[in-house]
């Protein structure tokens, strides 16, 4: 097989404006693998794009079983896009249990392109099917094609130098290549890849480039997979983009906030889904002086973190859920001895193991009251993946200037998602370094309480400073000499003070911004549903109806305006992957009447649902 | 204190009011603590005291240095966290036998096997002191206590055995009222690079009051203390009558006339194998009867703290000072044009 095949003349492709593809598959079929590179080269041809991964909590569930299967999926257009789709276009199913799991997803009339080698009897059994689905004809109502993809890859392969069953584990790359084919991607970039991760020349990379041709060229020489379709590249703002995926920026903008702070990064934390892949970016990174220790336990993760903060480092603790519960009592420490710390909580199903690799907003109100005692801390949240590099970086922020532990909320879809981003100038982000205290001894002693008149922030003396020396610790403390102290009036008036130097961040973050027209409907939102809640305004906008949509990024203390926004909107709908968190805490906090639309099936709020529970909440108010 | 001392022990006092009960063993510990740091030529800022939650936990409000008092059984995690972010600092660990073995057992046998570059000092009083007497991992069996008033039927740890086990690279014992022995074994401890733990026998003379008395009693001591000390045979008894042999089972009490001097063991706490220092710890199970007191173990391993720099300053030599700029363009990037 030459390269000159792979730029032989082409029927003329059907040009679309988007597409979304979900490839699925057993958990060993590489099919985040195939996700990736279709979404990689999809992104250098300069699409815009969004990606959502799916994959069961075990590494590998029994193979060709329902809860074995693992997809990928990603919507590509030539616009500007915010969510990885609702329903997707395309299926690429490389096993019956594959099929059975994802085919009612699939849209009426979708394309189907399924790996005919696994539809045998057992494995027909194991997805429960008691007829052939390809010849029994019940997938009539979609365009189907089908390839022996496990015959053909073997064929491709035979000279590679990989031998017996490992042959069969190109099979994704053939996928890959058809795909490629039949949306009219570029091969070269993931022939790239698969040369720089396997090597020049080895076996594997000869097996998986010989399979990638193999299906690129059964498209073009296969009579069943003459329509093709081209997506032109998205008209984006202009710029240099790169893919990123959200934990990736969550640990890049903490490298960057480390950076602005001029201080050594340092990250405590224990392995847990979905937050791991940070401590693993970070620990690629020794050469920017970033610290990362592995801890035995969740404790011991935030400890470190605080004894960090502690001896003058920008002090990291990554985790999820149940971390988070493990996390709490440290984190009444951290904002009682009034130390920097952020602490990222990559919200997942709940509660308890709940589903790990899934998307939740359910550690919302465990992230506003989840301590013991009166204990107010900052919250900030992520919109999307590519935005989690400012929100990383705001957390920061905070944490240093307000001395002070915040939360970043992300969740499972923002930590495995990923979309174009636009590069930033590095420059234009803030200086966010604070002085450490220094103290003349002419001025009596060092008073390790005595508050910034503007941000309430208590000195920062680090280990290693003369004439600082001071204790810490758990015990309240006199407002001012930092000593233990057990006064009636001194708690009550250090309670007030923590509270209000929360508070008074309200003066130091943006208005919420509103999107839209009316006063009839707001969305409000926050977090990972932001591309579906603008996505669903959005398309009720283009029908003519008013409709506006606000989306948080600070949860606590809110925008100073949030109060006067929401008060304009005869209806306030609260879209949320939980049952109802940001709705109790507005309507505890401003009295206003909310409309909740809640999901919680472990995917991302779907833009349909939201669009007709607008459209519902109108043709109601236009009703009365 | 000589001429050319910085510092003298009332530069390491707080004007905290220290409020153990009077008669506590922990006055002594303070003491010991306070006029070994004197005695050194490290400036009295770098010193860092972190503990947990306990009787004994308070010691960082009394101690004129950088402290932290953190939370029960972290004082491990967050002292690991100061010490590994900078190692220049010296961090001391205060903890006692509930903090440190029972809800904290799992920091300190994690920071014990990483070889972290802290001093941790176990006051171990053998009972829950700040709660008003309840049993505690090192509590004997059968020991009536408002939690255990049949008697207590845990088995109890043996901190140093427990230690040897978890890998650590320096274990030493002492008593509370022995200042001088406290102060050598603060000093071989603070010497060793990477992680220590110093059991120190500490009277709670309110809840657990005499629970040393074999070891501290004028008329049993001397037969009961077997000193451990590197490089010499041990023997102990008032007249240096008993000694301690070590074979392939175990280290057990023999009388130097019946086995012959040169059967006794040499104590090497530099043995890479420590197997012997096990053994050694064996020999009582608690502060009952003839017991080592002394290092048991002190080998050189690489400190975690040195570790992590070493390969800091490999990766900068290795790929340069990290640059942001070239870090977000490192996954491919492609230009849209105006």
């Amino acid at each position: 097989m030459s390269d000159e095949t792979l730029t032989e003349e082409r029927p003329a492709p059907e040009r679309i404006d988007d597409v979304v593809i979900r490839f699925a598959g057993d958990s060993g079929d590489g099919m985040q693998l195939a996700g990736t590179q279709f979404t990689a080269s999809s992104a250098l041809f300069g699409n815009d794009l969004a990606t959502l991964p799916n994959f069961p909590a075990e590494i590998r569930a029994p193979a060709g079983t329902i809860p074995g299967v693992s997809s990928f999926q990603v919507h590509i257009a030539d616009w500007d896009i915010l969510t990885p789709g609702d329903n997707p276009d395309c299926l690429v199913a490389m096993n019956p249990a594959a099929l059975k799991a994802h085919l009612h997803d699939l849209v009426k009339g979708g394309l189907l392109i399924i790996n005919a080698d696994a539809f045998d009897d057992r494995n027909l059994a194991k997805a429960g099917y008691d007829t052939n689905p390809i010849e029994d004809g019940s997938l009539d109502a979609y365009r189907m094609l089908t390839a022996p993809m496990e015959e053909l890859t073997k064929e491709a392969v035979k000279d590679s130098g990989v031998k017996g069953r490992a042959t069969l584990r190109s099979k994704n790359f053939f996928a890959l290549g058809l795909m490629s084919w039949i949306y009219q991607r570029p091969v070269e970039p993931v022939m790239d890849w698969v040369k720089s991760k396997f090597g020049e020349d080895s076996p594997v990379t000869n097996a998986n480039i010989s399979a990638l041709k193999a299906g690129y060229n059964y498209g073009i020489t296969t009579e069943a997979f003459q329509h093709t379709f081209e997506i032109q590249p998205a008209e984006l703002p202009a710029g240099e983009y790169t893919n990123i995926v959200g934990n990736t920026a969550t640990a890049w903008g903490l490298m960057a906030a480390a950076e602005k702070a001029k201080l050594p990064l340092y990250i405590g934390s224990y392995p847990i889904t979905p937050a791991t892949t940070i401590l693993e970016e970070l620990a690629r990174h020794k050469n920017f002086g970033v610290k990362t220790f592995q801890a035995e336990d969740e404790i011991a993760g935030i400890g470190t973190a605080l004894g960090a903060a502690f001896a003058g480092r920008l002090a990291i603790t990554t985790t999820s859920g149940p971390g988070l519960a493990l996390k709490s009592e440290t984190l009444s420490l951290a904002l009682m001895i009034e130390l920097p710390m952020v602490v990222v909580d990559i919200q997942r199903g709940g509660p308890s193991t709940g589903l790990p690799t899934k998307v939740e907003q359910s550690d919302l109100l465990f992230a506003m009251y989840g301590r013991h005692g009166e204990s107010p801390l900052p919250i900030v949240s992520t919109t999307t993946p590519s935005d989690a590099f400012d929100a990383a970086f705001e957390a920061a922020r905070i944490a240093l200037k307000y001395m002070t532990p915040v939360i970043l909320l992300t969740d499972g879809y923002i930590a495995t998602s990923s979309e174009p981003w636009a590069l930033p100038d590095l420059d234009t982000y803030p200086d966010i370094s604070v002085p450490f205290a220094s103290h003349d001894e002419a001025d009596g002693p060092f008073l390790p309480y005595e508050r910034d008149p503007e941000t309430m922030a208590r000195p920062w003396a680090i280990p290693g400073q003369p004439g600082l020396e001071h204790r810490v610790g758990g015990l309240e403390k006199d407002s001012t000499t930092g000593n233990v102290s057990y006064d009636p009036d001194n708690h009550e008036a250090m309670t007030h003070t923590r509270a209000a130097k929360i508070a008074r961040i309200q003066a130091d973050i943006p208005d919420v911004e509103v999107h839209g027209e009316g006063d009839e409907l707001l969305v409000l939102g926050w977090g990972s549903t932001f591309g579906a809640i603008r996505t669903a305004v959005n398309r009720v906008r283009k029908n003519g109806r008013p409709v506006a949509h606000a989306h948080i990024r600070h949860v606590n203390p809110f925008p100073a305006n949030l109060g006067d926004v929401l008060t304009q909107y005869k209806t306030v709908l609260v879209p949320e992957v939980n049952t109802g968190q940001l709705a109790r805490l507005i309507r505890a906090e401003y009295l206003v009447p909310t409309v909740s639309f809640n999901r919680i099936q472990g995917q991302p709020m779907r833009a349909r649902e939201v669009e007709a529970k607008i459209n519902e909440l109108l043709d109601g108010e236009a009703g009365e | 204190m000589t001429d050319t001392a910085r510092y003298e022990r009332s530069d390491f006092q707080t004007d905290q009011e220290v409020r153990w009960c009077p008669g506590c063993g922990d006055y002594t510990i303070l003491a010991s603590v306070q006029t070994y740091l004197a005695s050194l030529d490290i400036d009295r800022e770098k010193h860092v005291f972190v503990s947990g939650i306990g009787c004994s936990s308070r010691f960082p409000y009394y101690m004129n240095t950088y402290g932290m008092h953190t939370v029960h059984g972290r004082a491990p995690a967050i002292a690991t966290g100061i010490a590994t972010a900078n190692p220049d600092l010296t961090v001391w660990v205060i903890t006692g036998d509930g903090d440190g073995l029972s809800i904290g057992g799992n920091h300190l046998i994690h920071a014990l096997r990483r070889n972290v570059n802290l001093n941790i000092i176990l006051f171990n009083n053998q009972i829950y002191g700040l709660t008003k007497g309840q049993y505690s991992p090192t509590s004997e069996v059968g020991k009536r206590t408002k939690t255990s008033p049949l008697g207590s039927i845990d088995r109890p740890f043996n901190p140093v055995s427990l230690a040897l086990g978890a890998e650590a690279a320096f274990v030493a014992r002492t008593l509370d009222m022995d200042r001088n022995h406290t102060i050598d074994m603060l000093r071989q401890m603070h010497e060793h690079d990477g992680a220590g733990l110093l059991e120190i026998y500490q009277n709670c003379n309110v809840f657990n009051d005499k629970a040393f008395i074999d070891l501290t009693d004028k008329s049993t001591r001397d037969t009961n203390r077997i000193w451990l000390e590197d490089g010499k045979p041990i023997i102990f008894g008032p007249n240096d009558e008993f000694g301690v042999v070590v074979d392939n089972i175990g280290a057990k009490i023999v009388e130097v006339s019946q086995v012959g001097a040169d059967a006794i063991h040499v104590h090497r706490a530099d043995d890479p194998n420590p197997s012997v220092a096990f053994a050694l710890s064996r020999i009582s199970q608690g502060p009952y009867g003839p017991t080592p007191l002394g290092v048991f173990r002190n080998v050189k391993v690489p400190s975690y703290g040195k570790v992590l720099e070493q390969q800091i300053a490999a990766a900068q030599t290795d790929k340069g000072a990290g640059d942001m700029a070239k870090l977000i363009r490192s996954r491919g990037t492609w230009t849209v044009d105006a």
